[in-house]
């Protein structure tokens, strides 16, 4: 436990083109690798067995790897499929694929890029991959507002909603990202 | 026939971003969808942008998707018989 | 009154019947749905797509909403319908209360930027970035906050079709635990043209008037609009003279974790959504009186969503009907128009006909109901409200005394 309460059984965090679980560089690439070839170096690294993970925007690659790493290290055992949650925010919601979708339309629209001009895209991805069909939720605010992300993880544990969250900020707009995630055990 | 299966095939792997998969990889009765090559129905919805884009041949219903798209062999079926309606 | 009620004292609704939420009632009543040639939206498609336009251009809604006319027009039908259910929920003024504003959008200011590139793509010094500041979802409810005056709580939720009602699950769970006073939770969402190319690249849309939970359906209307209620939590309640609609006892969310768009073919996330919220209410499958269903029109979100409620209802299933087939599918908006209706319907005794239906589905044993009436006994509503990213909610409103 920590001053939030909660239980935080791990945390992973992306950025640079470094990834960090709880606190510790556990892989990276050259800073100036451009994001797409930093993203698929990360995928071959840590699973190369999820051909979709290629089909994905790049905000669902950063949530997905991220989740990734922690899962991979710590799975979540013991808790049904309805018993594990989401909860995540950002400051773009999808506006890097938006505009990316947006570029298509001149030439063909592209169906399988549309699919992913919604925030929440992400945690669709992460819940396919694992299983999870636990209450999800996804808010837009300017800045990372842990506390915010925190007490309402609280609640949801709290009000019985679910047992496990993976809760954190996975943000994405051109070539700037971060990701911040937590894995929090009832 | 045999050309257009394997330009088929290349611009299948290109349209719908198979980084895993060789054209070479998909034979010629694969059933592309479910337990063959694994596509679902987004992928349905570019294989017919492929059609447009490469064939300028526009499919409106996409019920007509899973007949088809069953395959390499029935895609190129389905191009050569509808080129030839169009001469 | 027991110890962690959450009440629904009013709502607002802007949408294609109706500018207000008793326009919106006279349009069920007159069997009159909204759909028509786009007016306002100027697209490529216009003679393909019908759309449920809100009737009225940025000008005139910029004057009913006390925003200026260049700010998005998700941002000017959401303060629009804000200050409806203000207003309807009869407290006074605003900022003698600890208020939070919980809204959900899925295209920001999407309008704006659609604009801004169609300008810039021309010439890359013409397009104006006024355009493009507030595209991010969040700021869309930071302008209604301060529009209104709104100051203690204020967040965005962006989860597809089920942004709203989980909204509303949000602002809920701030009234139970005392963060704030009073909550405005739903959402509010724009047509444009990047919403009707995407769903038309997914040969989801109809180009007739949609058909919901009809055999012959074939696809969705997109609509535009915003819908909001007005909650407080019981301490509240006790202490002031109110008069509330009804309660909202229960609320769920839960991943279909299937496919990025599809819905699993039993529906699993729907039957978990809804199930969950039912427990939550503490009352059986016998107790729902009507289901607002969600209900789009497509082949695969009836199906699944019919599926669902059979598993649960079995051969019981209450009366229900889908309001899109009046409003078209307002994305964003969805659950927060259709809670203002579901809640509207334990007050006034309702049941929503489902317009453009005569076909039975061949794997359904229930058909929707398809006749506006009134005074009908309504003690528990559900409304669903199913989004893309297998994100399934489920919202109970129930009779005061129940």
């Amino acid at each position: 436990m920590d001053s939030t309460g909660l239980n935080i059984t791990g945390s992973v965090a992306i950025r640079n083109n470094r990834i960090y679980r709880n606190n510790v560089v556990i892989w990276e690439a050259g800073e100036d690798q451009p994001l797409p070839d930093f993203l698929r170096a990360a995928y071959d690294h840590f699973s190369g067995q999820y051909p979709k993970f290629h089909k994905m925007d790049h905000l669902s690659k950063l949530g997905w790897l991220a989740a990734e790493v922690l899962l991979q290290h710590r799975p979540f055992t013991g808790y049904a499929p309805e018993e594990v949650g989401l909860v995540l925010a950002n400051r773009s919601a999808s506006l890097d694929t938006d505009l990316r979708y947006f570029d298509s339309i001149k030439e063909f629209p592209s169906p399988a890029l549309f699919v992913y001009t919604l925030a929440n895209i992400v945690m669709g991805e992460i819940s396919i991959r694992h299983g999870f069909k636990g209450e999800n939720v996804f808010f837009t605010s300017d800045r990372y507002d842990e506390t915010l992300l925190m007490n309402y993880t609280k609640q949801l544990l709290t009000e019985g909603a679910v047992s496990a969250v993976l809760c954190g900020w996975v943000e994405v707009m051109g070539s700037e990202y971060e990701v911040i995630l937590h894995q929090i055990e009832k | 026939m045999e050309n257009l299966m394997a330009t088929l095939k290349a611009q299948i792997v290109e349209q719908l971003n198979l980084q895993e998969v060789k054209p070479e990889d998909i034979g010629d009765d694969m059933p592309l969808f479910k337990d063959g090559l694994g596509l679902d129905s987004i992928d349905a919805l570019e294989l017919i942008v492929l059609l447009q884009q490469h064939y300028r041949i526009r499919i409106a219903n996409p019920e007509q998707g899973p007949e088809i798209f069953h395959s390499v062999r029935s895609i190129a079926n389905f191009i050569t018989a509808h080129q030839q309606q169009n001469q | 009154m027991s110890g962690n009620d959450v009440w629904v004292l009013g709502g607002g609704v802007i949408c294609g019947i109706g500018n207000n939420v008793p326009e919106c009632i006279a349009a069920f009543r007159q069997m009159k749905p909204g759909m028509t040639t786009m007016q306002y939206l100027t697209s490529a498609h216009r003679d393909s797509f019908p759309v449920v336009e809100v009737k009225a251009d940025n000008a005139t809604l910029a004057v009913k909403s006390g925003l200026p006319a260049h700010i998005s027009r998700t941002a000017l039908l959401s303060a629009i319908a804000v200050k409806e259910a203000w207003e309807s929920a009869k407290l006074g003024n605003i900022r003698e209360y600890r208020v939070g504003l919980v809204s959900a959008n899925t295209v920001g200011g999407m309008d704006k930027t659609e604009d801004f590139f169609a300008e810039y793509l021309q010439d890359n010094q013409s397009g104006r970035l006024r355009d493009v500041v507030n595209h991010e979802c969040g700021s869309i409810t930071e302008l209604v906050a301060d529009t209104l005056g709104i100051r203690h709580h204020v967040s965005t939720i962006s989860t597809a079709c089920s942004s709203s009602a989980n909204a509303i699950m949000y602002g809920a769970r701030l009234l139970k635990n005392h963060l704030v006073d009073v909550v405005i939770a739903g959402g509010t969402d724009a047509l444009t043209r990047f919403t009707l190319n995407g769903f038309n690249t997914l040969m989801i849309l109809d180009q007739q008037a949609c058909r919901p939970f009809d055999d012959t359906r074939t696809g969705l209307n997109l609509g535009e609009g915003a819908g909001y209620i007005v909650m407080v939590s019981d301490a509240i309640a006790q202490k002031m003279d109110i008069h509330p609609w009804c309660k909202l006892t229960g609320y769920a969310n839960a991943n279909d974790a299937y496919h990025q768009t599809a819905s699993s073919p039993d529906g699993i996330g729907n039957y978990l959504a809804m199930q969950q919220a039912m427990q939550m209410a503490g009352i059986t499958p016998e107790d729902m009186s009507y289901i607002n269903l969600h209900g789009t029109g497509t082949l695969n979100n009836d199906l699944s969503e019919g599926t669902a409620i059979q598993r649960l209802f079995g051969n019981a299933v209450p009366p229900a009907s889908s309001t899109k087939s009046f409003t078209g599918h307002t994305l964003g908006a969805s659950g927060g128009i259709e809670a203002v209706f579901a809640a509207l319907a334990v007050k006034e005794g309702y049941l929503y006909p489902n317009a453009q239906f005569s076909h039975q589905m061949k794997e359904l044993s229930f058909s929707p109901v398809t006749s506006f009436s009134e005074g009908n006994v309504i003690n528990n509503v559900m409304s669903n409200s199913f989004g893309f990213g297998g994100n399934c909610s489920s919202l109970v409103f129930s009779k005061e005394n129940s």
